[in-house]
């Protein structure tokens, strides 16, 4: 039944997405700004990592695409809300569940679809990096949006107006960006900087991902990685879940 | 005839930044089968709070309640397969087609895509929708888009039917339509059906019985006649006049003294 329910709604919601193709392609947008007019100006820097500085960036970029645009997908739900969707739907048998996992596995499709055009332009630019490091990173970035489109689903439900929501989700996303190093490896920050860093659930999934990307499958950053993406999503899918299950109170 | 939604001491307090709110204090209330139930109220008296607990959709903080005898409590999904909801706003998607709602609908009651594809096509007959069925529902006018609520909500053939102010922003031959549906719903397929409204004549024509309620307790309950009867002084009074007698808040008694000269 939650497969059935699951594979409905998302199916809904990606056939929404596929809808708006503009809107599909211009998720991509910033990072590919990055990539073209702040990449170029690394190539030179020591950036204290392995690898050329695009194995470095790319990492960065990709989670920056996850971050950015996952922590937003609640804004949907908030319309949904208005229009009453969300009842009709919660009132019918369908699992609460799958409610929210059709939502967040049409995220991650749409963001690992998108983070795919990024590399495909990052290779153009100089990037590379080994195969199976790139499908390692794109795992990174489906785990990431599992897990932030979940909670913003969970605080779209809680706050309903975008006036909440919006400042709510830049004030979470901006020192997430700044504090995990996406931009630039921590390598290079002094002590204080590097340590507060290590307080930021995503640190450990930049870092990680730079090492997939050159061919360190088995490092120590590595392990840190998976642990803290995958229970990371656990936790944020429980607690979307049920806010699905209890909105309305 | 037996009772089909049964209620004592439904209750639900909101916690709020600025203490708690009584949003409904105690509602005791028997539906029987096949009845056409008015649920009537002053703004904020708790109609719209009783809905959402009977429809599961908000966990009571009091009391308990069966609908079709699945209780409400411990038994929240037998209460969905057997009731049907269309909430004020509706609930549908503005960019999706007709057809596109119905058919998601019947997946999500669990019908495989081919019945879900002929269920659709049913509803769509006996509601009126044949010809709009490849629109967006964003394209529908106010009176087609409610027929669409209502085949939505009665896509799994639910023995009870809850609809929140079904009318409201309806031009009278919407209205009209409205009410005859509802009429035939109940004498063809038997399905008992609960709705709130804010226009008494609405009620008048359309209710067999009535619930006032009023600040999250019952103030009033019987056919119109007898509360016309009973509240408006007699059984030719005005459901207008009957309504603000119960609720304490229609014009003052002829015989009161004035309270200034």
């Amino acid at each position: 039944m939650l497969l059935h329910d699951t594979a409905l709604v998302y199916g809904r919601y990606l056939r929404q997405s596929l809808r708006s193709r503009f809107a599909l392609l211009f998720g991509v947008l910033t990072p590919l700004l990055y990539l073209l007019f702040f990449g170029p100006l690394l190539t030179d820097l020591p950036l204290g990592e392995q690898g050329s500085s695009w194995q470095v960036l790319v990492p960065g970029l990709l989670l920056q695409l996850g971050l950015f645009g996952a922590l937003f997908a609640g804004f949907t739900i908030i319309m949904e809300n208005a229009q009453g969707v969300v009842e009709r739907m919660r009132v019918t048998p369908v699992s609460r569940l799958a409610l929210l996992l059709g939502r967040v596995l049409r995220d991650a499709t749409v963001f690992v679809f998108q983070a795919v055009l990024l590399v495909l332009a990052a290779v153009v630019m100089g990037l590379r990096a080994p195969l199976a490091g790139i499908l390692i990173g794109f795992a990174f970035v489906a785990l990431l949006t599992l897990s932030l489109a979940s909670l913003s689903y969970a605080l779209g439900m809680k706050v309903r107006t975008p006036q909440e929501f919006g400042p709510l989700i830049n004030a979470v996303s901006m020192p997430s960006m700044l504090l995990s190093g996406l931009m630039l490896p921590m390598a290079l920050a002094p002590t204080w900087l590097d340590v507060l860093s290590h307080f930021v659930p995503f640190r450990y999934l930049v870092d990680a991902v730079r090492d997939a990307y050159v061919g360190q499958y088995t490092s120590a950053h590595m392990l840190y990685g998976v642990l803290v993406a995958v229970g990371f999503a656990g936790l944020a899918v429980t607690v979307g879940t049920r806010v699905f299950r209890t909105a309305g109170a | 005839m037996a009772a089909v939604i049964s209620a004592a001491g439904l209750a639900r307090t909101f916690q709020t930044k600025s203490g708690p709110v009584e949003a409904v204090r105690c509602i005791d209330l028997t539906v029987r089968e096949g009845e056409i139930l008015g649920f009537l109220g002053p703004n904020g008296a708790g109609k719209t709070t009783t809905l959402r607990m009977l429809t599961t959709l908000l966990k009571p903080t009091g009391g308990a309640a069966t609908v079709a005898g699945y209780d409400l409590a411990t038994d929240p999904g037998g209460v969905r397969r057997v009731s049907g909801y269309v909430a004020q706003s509706g609930g549908v998607d503005p960019q999706i087609t007709v057809r596109e709602e119905l058919v998601t609908q019947g997946r999500m009651y669990r019908l495989s895509k081919a019945e879900a594809v002929v269920r659709a096509a049913e509803l769509a007959r006996e509601l009126d929708l044949t010809e709009l069925l490849d629109r967006k529902t964003a394209a529908l006018s106010g009176g087609q888009r409610r027929r669409l609520d209502i085949a939505m909500a009665l896509t799994h053939r639910p023995k009870v039917l809850f609809l929140d102010e079904p009318t409201t922003g309806l031009d009278p031959g919407s209205r009209a339509d409205l009410w005859d549906l509802v009429r035939r719903l109940r004498d063809e397929h038997g399905t008992t059906v609960f709705l709130t409204t804010h226009y008494l004549d609405e009620a008048d024509a359309l209710a067999d019985r009535l619930v006032v309620v009023d600040r999250g307790v019952v103030a009033a309950e019987g056919t119109p006649s007898a509360l016309k009867l009973a509240h408006g002084g007699s059984i030719d009074a005005t459901l207008q006049d009957t309504f603000l007698a119960i609720t304490g808040r229609g014009p003052a008694p002829a015989d009161a003294a004035p309270v200034a000269v």
